[in-house]
């Protein structure tokens, strides 16, 4: 099912995220997706060697939930494959009925786990979309013909709202929906207020935006994000009330009440939510309930 | 320009077997070497083992000069069981191409280095890409100003204005925007997604 339809249907459109294991043993993740996601968010994305960790690929994972009656959002990053090989994946996810695509540039391979590899970065996540909708047109990134019928999608993007440099964001944000971007995933959100006021300058673009949300776990997760993390920044106060009750927060409950708090403060203002859990896909559905979802 | 950075003595060492003639080239105005450092290791290698010879000289990349250089240490040359090259990628190869029945080894590695030698400065780079991007970019090459070396606009990893990469770099396209803001012509930067063209026929790729 295409996130697109949902969207058209004026669903608030819940999504949530998953990272596939260093390795290829899934029963671990399949099972948190079972238990916590499943028939409570209306797609998954499965992230593509996040934070250039190299892990089992995104599009394998995808299919696995797809057979387990999921919708899988099949995340691509250009960090890893020239447009040749983005090209074939495309198709591939098409042949396994995969029909979203989550288009990223992503991390540069020195932030990884094997920063030697050679950084690819043929097209970035402006023209990956270009790629998409040219593919979905009936040709090749050249102009050769593709044969059949050709695949549709429904074309996902990122940004980042609480970025230092949100203009320089939303310019970018304007590329990428005039390359074809149908919807937009933001970057972790934990001010509101910035949050809103990004909206109000990104709605001009007409393509729905679901607010993303990371669930903080603890206050050094949210200091190490605000010293590393780009187009994260979390306000003290949040940071102390992470501090305040440590037993609560390591139960999860601060950070399922802060999630929660955020979305219901967003909601007004954009079409969906998207869950980062990071490993804590088991506090979803108190977030959801919380939130009033 | 380029840089020349002597390799690890370890890995020179296990390099030099037998007799050994040692080529250095002092360069030429694109390649930066380091003098002294290579003298001291040769000193080394040489108070260890068997350095029959050491010529010195400049511009080995070319042929004809390089055949004029080496002509006079031919003897030598023949009686060695090792070459071994302090010069760029270029020289080495021009030399084991010239000693075809040599074992020519390389005792540096070479890596680019923005500017030339005592003209431009080290800050501007060009990435030769062959599809100049400059007009759309107020004058700040995207190709290599970003790290990803992006051509439609900022990454999501740009924090504070730097880099993912290395905080003391600022990001490439945080500049571009901020300096067509100065200019006011934001508006270049509403082109349509631009896709890089690696085929040129009539360049030799430098890119790996």
């Amino acid at each position: 099912m295409r996130l697109t339809d949902l969207f058209q249907r004026g669903e608030f459109v819940v999504t949530a995220e998953v990272g596939p294991p260093k390795g290829y043993h899934i029963d671990h993740l399949l099972h948190e997706v079972d238990e916590y996601l499943k028939g409570r968010v209306h797609a998954v994305n499965v992230t593509d060697n996040q934070s250039s960790v190299m892990r089992l690929g995104s599009l394998a994972t995808c299919i696995a939930l797809k057979n387990r009656g999921l919708n899988p959002i099949f995340q691509m990053t250009c960090r890893d494959r020239n447009r040749i090989a983005l090209q074939s994946d495309i198709l591939s996810a098409a042949l396994f009925g995969i029909d979203n695509l989550l288009c990223l540039t992503g991390d540069h391979t020195t932030l990884g786990d094997n920063p030697q590899a050679k950084p690819v970065f043929d097209l970035d996540s402006v023209s990956l979309l270009h790629l998409v909708k040219k593919m979905e047109s009936g040709e090749d990134m050249a102009g050769n013909a593709l044969d059949g019928e050709p695949p549709k999608f429904s074309k996902g993007a990122v940004v980042s709202p609480c970025s230092d440099s949100v203009d320089v964001q939303l310019a970018k944000m304007e590329a990428k929906v005039k390359a074809g971007a149908e919807y937009f995933q933001t970057q972790a959100v934990y001010e509101p207020e910035k949050f809103i006021k990004f909206m109000e300058k990104a709605k001009q673009f007409g393509v729905p935006v679901q607010l993303g949300i990371v669930i903080p776990k603890n206050a050094g997760m949210a200091k190490y994000m605000n010293a590393n993390v780009a187009g994260i920044s979390v306000p003290d106060s949040m940071i102390a009330e992470l501090q305040a009750d440590k037993e609560k927060t390591k139960a999860g409950i601060t950070g399922v009440e802060i999630s929660a708090r955020i979305i219901k403060e967003c909601k007004a203002y954009c079409q969906g939510v998207h869950i980062m859990a990071l490993g804590w896909e088991s506090k979803v559905p108190d977030i959801l309930k919380l939130a009033g979802m | 320009m380029l840089i020349t950075q002597l390799k690890s003595k370890e890995a020179i060492e296990a390099l030099v077997k037998g007799k050994v003639v040692i080529i250095n080239c002092h360069g030429c105005k694109e390649v930066y070497f380091p003098e002294h450092e290579a003298e001291e290791l040769q000193k080394e290698l040489a108070a260890n083992g068997n350095v029959t010879t050491v010529v010195t000289t400049d511009y080995i990349c070319n042929p004809d000069h390089q055949c004029l250089q080496l002509k006079k240490h031919m003897d030598k040359i023949a009686d060695a069981d090792t070459v071994l090259v302090f010069s760029c990628g270029v020289g080495v190869q021009t030399v084991a191409s010239f000693l075809e029945d040599k074992k020519v080894f390389a005792g540096c590695d070479t890596l680019p280095l923005p500017g030339f030698q005592g003209v431009t400065p080290l800050e501007f780079d060009c990435g030769r890409c062959g599809e100049c991007y400059l007009n759309y970019t107020g004058g700040i090459c995207p190709i290599t100003a970003c790290s990803k070396s992006l051509v439609n606009g900022q990454c999501g990893g740009s924090k504070n204005g730097k880099c993912e990469v290395d905080k003391d770099m600022d990001c490439g396209w945080e500049r571009i925007y901020r300096k067509l803001e100065k200019l006011n012509k934001l508006d270049t930067l509403k082109y349509p997604a631009k896709v890089r063209n690696y085929n040129h026929p009539d360049m030799v790729s430098e890119d790996n």
